[in-house]
């Protein structure tokens, strides 16, 4: 059996009461595109934030490129890079200061080469000298991406990456991702509300609810033990509670 | 702690002289308050000397005063409210999934802290000359003495204030801006600590500050650098600026159990 990229062990996360994610466990292979899926509070920013090591999980183990993340996260952070709407870069510095900043952070060695490469292949090189706060959502969603690809991660973490991208730059992005991918054998974990999206990049899916994993498969296979048409119906199913063969629409 | 990265600390540091180097009115901020108290205690003081002994042997005493309390203050302030920029622009969870450690985050903090106040505080103290003919730097190697005591006075009361924010959120930001004021007056700026009731004095000399004003009298009114209080202002601070990264480094923690660092700006 190939080692996983990403190994997860009974991980859980209570705020109080409040079980945000509860014991799930889960391994992604080296090289797979997977998405975390799920409604709203299912608990797939909590898990992604355990991941970063952002948050401390109430019990549980995490393995990422073979390092245990709550004992030596620092091993593992300048390998891996993450990307999120929901957390920006600072408003007031320009797209190439952020990035400069960044890429000193991460260790990028011919920083300058390597903003220039990102500015072209992300299409920001025209706003580079523009402060981060006049940028669309669109045009930060790609200066965060860049910023996520600065150190050529070996795993990349997104949230939601292209939540506020018009269907003419999701599409480029997607497409740049899977590119990414293929060229540097890179692992994806991504957490989407796009289903299509899903079905497009992903080639293995967990699904969660109430911070529980319910299902776990490729695509077509869960589209497939769901019979149904695409990734939207199944995610319909498992988010409302409905089974595959248990209730017929 | 080992790891510590030169580099890191150097990328953070310049993501602060970017921030400063952008906006003008920051700049102009840093060296406008301790300028206008600088001309303030400066008519004071001329007015004081007609009719003053003490200010008569030495004219800088409150000068000296006001300008070396800017230093703790400036110190205190620049680290704190440099960090609330990393909280007002949500950047914290960028930062922290990087390879950037809580250490060196506090120590590019500190660097900038130092950069700030040699802006301000230097600005004002220059002006000071041809204004009133009062030049600080006449207090010689001394001054380094102070200037460093009372840098790191501010930033382990500037570490404190950070980490009561990243705890309690920015609702707590106003506290930057009061807790030095409350230590104002046991510290002994414009008069001896002797001045101070009885039961309030050995408070005061818990305060590196404290040593450092009397230390700047002695210097001023008897010509004497006094050892003594340099060596008590540095045990305290070293005590105090080791409290202040502990409680920085364990709210730190406690931020990452509570998910307090994808929260920040809220």
């Amino acid at each position: 059996m190939t080692e996983a990229v990403i190994e997860v062990e009974g991980l859980s996360k209570h705020y109080g009461q409040v079980r945000a994610v509860d014991g799930i466990s889960f391994r992604v292979a080296p090289g797979c595109t997977c998405a975390l899926l799920g409604g709203n509070g299912a608990g797939k920013t909590t898990t992604i934030a355990m991941l970063l090591g952002l948050l401390l999980p109430t019990q549980g183990r995490i393995q990422i490129l073979g390092e245990d993340m709550l004992r030596h996260r620092y091993r593992v952070l300048p390998r891996i890079n993450f990307s999120s709407p929901y957390v920006d870069l600072p408003q007031r510095l320009t797209v190439a200061q952020n990035l400069t900043v960044y890429a000193r952070l991460y260790g990028v060695r011919r920083v300058r080469v390597r903003l220039a490469k990102l500015g072209r292949e992300l299409d920001i090189e025209p706003f580079f000298q523009r402060p981060y706060r006049s940028l669309s959502a669109g045009q930060k969603t790609r200066v965060a991406l860049a910023k996520a690809l600065l150190n050529e991660p070996e795993v990349l973490l997104l949230d939601e990456p292209t939540a506020s991208l018009d269907p003419d730059s999701a599409d480029r992005l997607r497409s740049y991702l899977m590119d990414y991918q293929t060229r540097s054998g890179a692992t994806l974990l991504l957490a989407s509300h796009n289903m299509s999206e899903v079905e497009r990049l992903c080639n293995q899916v967990i699904m969660l609810r109430a911070g529980h994993i319910v299902d776990t498969g490729a695509p077509r296979e869960l589209i497939k033990r769901y019979g149904r048409r695409d990734m939207e119906e199944v995610f319909l199913d498992i988010a409302r509670g409905i089974r595959s063969g248990e209730v017929t629409p | 702690m080992t790891g510590i990265s030169c580099g890191r600390i150097g990328a953070m540091v310049l993501r602060y002289v970017y921030l400063l180097r952008g906006s003008w009115p920051r700049v102009l901020e840093l060296v406008y308050w301790p300028t206008v108290q600088m001309i303030l205690w400066g008519f004071i003081t001329r007015f004081l000397m007609t009719d003053s002994s003490l200010l008569g042997q030495a004219a800088g005493l409150l000068l000296a005063g006001v300008l070396l309390w800017d230093v703790l203050f400036r110190s205190q302030l620049g680290l704190s409210v440099v960090f609330f920029e990393e909280l007002h622009s949500r950047n914290l969870g960028h930062l922290f999934v990087s390879p950037l450690r809580p250490l060196e985050l506090i120590i590019s903090l500190m660097t900038i802290s130092l950069i700030r106040t040699l802006i301000g505080v230097g600005g004002a103290a220059a002006l000071a000359i041809p204004f009133y003919g009062y030049n600080l730097f006449e207090l010689g190697l001394p001054l380094l003495g102070f200037f460093a005591n009372l840098m790191v006075m501010g930033w382990s009361i500037g570490l404190l204030v950070a980490a009561l924010v990243l705890r309690h959120g920015l609702g707590a930001e106003s506290i930057a801006w009061a807790a030095i004021f409350a230590l104002a007056p046991l510290s002994g700026i414009y008069y001896p600590i002797a001045t101070l009731p009885g039961w309030l004095q050995p408070l005061a000399w818990l305060l590196p500050a404290s040593h450092v004003f009397e230390g700047m009298r002695a210097v001023l009114l008897v010509h004497t650098f006094r050892w003594d209080f340099m060596l008590y202002a540095l045990v305290l601070n070293v005590l105090y600026l080791g409290l202040g990264i502990g409680v920085f480094l364990a709210t730190f923690r406690v931020a990452r159990e509570r998910g307090l660092l994808l929260q920040s700006g809220e």
